[in-house]
């Protein structure tokens, strides 16, 4: 069993040591043809200037090439911009396309071996180290060392893991022309499921996807005999491989918009940006049914599913950043700050980004139906600052990489303004809290612990209170570790849900208002 | 309800009194809390040489164990003394003078004071084995005690505890996760013997075992040998065995922590002697905790109750007597709860570990021999008395009402779902337990359903 897990270990730093290597592995040529057939005509012959000393040439890593190239167009672009001539500079972002289009040798000729050996080598591996966990062992949820592992705790293992994530976000963001190389590797797969190549984002899709289902096999492993964990697993498992992966590409092959139906604004916050409503609204009925499915899930699905079920039938049951964060970003729940001061923090945060988003988007709407004539094209700025700043930089690449630096749900808390959306509801008008059983808390501080929003739940309990907080996403944790019985997450009426002074069950000397 | 006491014989009511409490667990913080919600003017001081800050005792052994830091134990941040003016003294009380009503301190300049309570807390028995004080031998109940044990298991093949209840079974997990063996020798025929049912006993022995324990059972221990170096190498038994370990832990119960105060004016027996209101022989000195003994124990009570919840309500109640007319200590049914490795226990009420007529017992045990369910009650009219539950839980509201209103087992057996407090979507058994029920008692009870409007059946109007 050691043995095993000890192989799989290897057989996934092995493929991770690969998958990196990969990068500055293969050539770079790009032939004047490729080059043509991969830009808008407009700009062929404008190219074909600039680019002249590249054409023809190899290069032997993306890097080299992504450089000379940008150095090209942004010498080219500086010229047009000095001389006034906007028109003429060119917005589009060739660099990942060209790069791609150029790359020969080794890794275009073996993408098939090359996702076995990495890919597919290291969920293999991971799967062969988390299957035989547990074995033979009695059921129940063992925390022990997490304070003294250094990948938990961040410790180095921990802190390096969490800047490796942060710089493969910001390639993935800003930089795809360098990671074009682990792009190839899904260019079968994203063929045979879109019809087209695979993009930065079919790439993340692959890997994301692929890292809640294995990391969901360790969920299904870890809290056995816990059946609501074993279905909150299932389920973002599901939504995640179905709803966000497959039958969105399923759509492109059918010339479709790429659609995932369980996304909501203002998560999905560019749902009502002009590019997403057009194309939308020139897909048929098909497009027309997805504008009003995602309207209906706004205005119908969120509060009515949450003043039934609390903020959980989305945030920890269906959501795709919950998804991950609820499997991969697992071990690093604890890491959450769970301070007053952290509470003040995120409802400084959170709330300001719905706020924010919710105007951005009333102001494209506005512009929309008066025809661009009430602000023009200025909400591009306002659309491109909102996805840099809180889409990629937030969402993304402090959302995942400070998964082992501030816990798996620092996004989810501090920063998704669907969150916010939902979290009123569930503070305000829901049938869902977690019930405190009585006097039975032993302040031991598991459930604070292992809150992976930062909610100070011993707090509550230990004064006999209900706990019905904004940002609960009703993972259920906190009832799980609970060695006393003392936590419940129900669903149940109204009245009495939530107690200001509550009182203890216990002591009949005093009525002890806590 | 009224009692003859007022709040002026009582104690000293002055504006800023100083009261001093001795003592940062769960009873000497639970009243400081209190005290400072009704009286906003005493000057308020926690003194303890354990820690700095009040920590959860009960969470010691998941520091051990890794699932916690010691942070994670505090159940209020560092801010919240000095926000709320509980003022926190960090040193040991080496003497106090009654008579000056003073207290001193290792390091620290004297403190006066005008009201005292004392909750000392306990510490871990010893039983004057020979070699009981050798180094890898020790007791758990302070920060210091884990501390030790953190070390003195650092590089340890083998463990053996001594003792059958409860912080002897922790001690067994704690060990266990750092992948020591352990043997625990239990003087009795069973664990916890004389709190459990032998059903129940059993059934935690069974979880033990399966956990690797090497339980011996009817083992007493005689004596612990010395490696030469004044290092713990084995346990002697009774019977003549050695067993070669590096690492003890006697876990033999506790006793009231009253070194400080013995040989004073103070009487004290097991532990300082209180009233009903937990007042001591000397006016404006108190007692709560674990430190207390009761000099008229309550019915079915045990005179000295170590309890994480007694301690509390000895706090809460303390805190009342001081700032409004004092009340006799009243807790509620009993109730407990604790958890063996993975199986959590939740008692409610009196479940004695044997009984007699007209005492009867219903004993419903789940095929996985991990989840059970007791209901001790009166023979002849039914009435409740208490039950266990293990693998189960069960809410303390439903038992803390049912038992002062005297229901009966089967009031509570058809009721049972509403009582029920595991996670959604865990098998329900109370149907299973009610037929067994009927079954064992020749009735025909049938369960009442508490009709649950789930969103359909809103949506629809229904």
């Amino acid at each position: 069993m050691k043995t095993l897990q000890g192989i799989g270990l290897g057989m996934f730093l092995l493929a991770l040591l690969t998958f990196n290597a990969l990068l500055f592995m293969g050539r770079f040529e790009l032939s004047e043809p490729e080059m043509a057939q991969s830009v808008k005509q407009e700009h062929v012959e404008v190219l074909r200037q600039e680019l002249q000393p590249m054409l023809g040439k190899t290069y032997s890593s993306s890097f080299a090439f992504a450089t000379d190239f940008n150095s090209y167009l942004d010498a080219y672009n500086e010229k047009q911009k000095n001389s006034q001539q906007w028109d003429r500079v060119i917005w589009d972002d060739y660099a990942f396309t060209l790069a791609k289009v150029a790359s020969e040798g080794f890794v275009k000729n073996n993408k098939l071996l090359l996702l076995l050996l990495t890919v597919v080598l290291g969920a293999a591996g991971a799967l062969f180290y988390i299957l035989p966990k547990y074995k033979g062992e009695p059921e129940g949820i063992k925390n022990n060392g997490i304070m003294f592992s250094s990948n938990k705790s961040r410790g180095v293992v921990g802190i390096s893991l969490g800047a490796y994530l942060i710089l493969v976000y910001m390639l993935l963001y800003w930089f795809p022309e360098y990671i074009v190389n682990w792009t190839l590797l899904v260019d079968p797969l994203s063929h045979a499921l879109s019809g087209g190549p695979a993009s930065q984002w079919f790439l993340y899709g692959t890997i994301y996807t692929l890292a809640i289902l294995v990391m969901g096999v360790r969920m299904f492993r870890r809290y056995r005999g816990n059946n609501y964990q074993l279905l909150r697993t299932a389920s973002v498992m599901f939504f995640q491989l179905s709803f966000a992966f497959l039958i969105p590409e399923v759509l492109v092959l059918l010339n479709k918009p790429w659609y995932d139906f369980k996304n909501i604004w203002p998560l999905d916050y560019d749902f009502f940006f002009e590019y997403s409503v057009a194309s939308m609204l020139g897909s048929g009925s098909l497009g027309m049914f997805m504008l009003i499915w995602g309207i209906l899930l706004i205005l119908v699905a969120v509060p009515v599913f949450t003043y039934f079920y609390g903020k959980r039938w989305y945030c920890s049951w269906v959501c795709g950043c919950g998804g991950l964060a609820e499997t991969a970003g697992d071990p690093y729940r604890h890491l959450s700050d769970k301070s007053l001061k952290a509470w003040k923090v995120e409802r400084w945060m959170v709330y300001p980004i719905l706020v924010f988003i919710t105007g951005i988007t009333i102001l494209t709407i506005a512009n929309y139906f008066t025809e661009f004539a009430l602000l023009r094209q200025s909400t591009d700025v306002l659309h491109q600052w909102y996805g840099f700043l809180i889409g990629a930089a937030f969402a993304g690449v402090v959302g995942v990489g400070f998964y082992p630096l501030m816990g798996n749900r620092v996004w989810c808390r501090f920063g998704c303004p669907l969150a916010a959306y939902i979290g009123l509801i569930q503070r305000f008008k829901s049938r869902f809290r977690i019930t405190t059983n009585g006097g039975q808390c032993i302040s031991c501080g598991n459930c604070s612990t292992y809150c992976e929003m930062g909610i100070d739940v011993r707090w509550y309990a230990q004064r006999g209170q209900n706990i019905v907080r904004a940002s609960c996403v009703g993972c259920g944790i906190c009832a799980s570790v609970c060695p006393r019985g003392v936590l419940k997450l129900e669903n149940g009426p109204e009245q009495g849900r939530i107690t200001d002074i509550p009182v203890l069950t216990g002591n009949d000397s005093v009525k002890v208002l806590s | 309800m009224k009692d003859s006491v007022h709040t002026g014989d009582f104690c000293i009511l002055t504006k800023g009194r100083r009261i001093v409490i001795i003592g940062n667990g769960i009873a000497g913080v639970t009243c400081a809390r209190h005290l400072r919600k009704r009286d906003s003017e005493a000057q308020i001081t926690i003194i303890s040489g354990e820690t700095e800050h009040f920590f959860s005792r009960t969470a010691l052994m998941y520091i051990y164990m890794g699932h916690m830091k010691y942070e994670h134990t505090k159940p209020y941040e560092d801010w919240f003394w000095e926000k709320n003016r509980l003022q926190l003294v960090h040193g040991w009380v080496t003497s106090i003078d009654f008579g000056k009503k003073e207290l001193q301190l290792q390091q620290q300049e004297p403190i006066k004071y005008d009201i005292l309570i004392l909750a000392l807390g306990s510490k871990p028995n010893m039983f004057g084995w020979p070699g009981q004080e050798l180094q890898g031998v020790q007791g758990l109940y302070s920060y210091q005690d884990l501390q030790k044990m953190n070390e003195s298991t650092a590089s340890c093949q083998r463990a053996v505890v001594v003792g059958g209840g409860l912080i002897g079974v922790e001690m067994a997990e704690m060990l266990l996760s750092r992948k020591l063996p352990v043997t625990f020798l239990v003087r009795e025929a069973g664990f916890w013997e004389h709190v459990l049912p032998k059903e129940e006993s059993e059934l935690v022995m069974r979880h033990m075992r399966e956990h690797h324990v090497d339980l011996r059972l009817q083992t007493e221990l005689k004596e612990l040998l010395d490696d030469g170096t004044g290092r713990v190498r084995a346990v002697v038994t009774a019977s003549g065995e050695e067993i070669p370990c590096q690492f003890v832990g006697l876990a033999v119960g506790v006793r009231p922590n009253i070194e400080l105060v013995r040989n004073t004016a103070l009487e004290i027996n097991r532990g300082i002697l209180v009233n009903e209101h937990f007042a001591t022989n000397i006016p404006n000195v108190f007692a709560i905790g674990d430190c207390a003994e009761y000099r008229v124990p309550l019915p079915n009570r045990q005179s000295v109750e170590q309890v994480w919840y007694t301690g509390r309500m000895h706090g809460e109640t303390l805190a009342h007597n001081l700032t409004h007319e004092p009340v006799k200590y009243n807790p509620g049914p009993w109730f407990n709860s604790a958890k063996f490795f993975d199986i959590e226990y939740q008692t409610y009420g009196m479940v004695p570990n044997t009984w007699e007529e007209p005492v009867a017992s219903f004993y419903w045990e789940h095929e996985s021999g991990k989840i059970a369910f007791r209901a001790v009650f009166n023979g002849t009219d039914k009435r409740l008395h208490g039950v266990n539950a293990f693998g189960l839980r069960l809410r303390h509201e439903f038992f803390d009402r049912a038992l002062k209103e005297n229901r009966t087992v089967e009031e509570v057996l058809v009721k049972l779902q509403e009582a029920l407090f595991d996670p959604e979507f865990y098998a329900k058994h109370n149907y299973e337990m009610l037929q067994a029920y009927n079954r064992q008692f020749g009735t025909n009870l049938e369960p009442e359903k508490k009709k649950k409007k789930g969103m359909l059946a809103a949506l629809l109007g229904l």
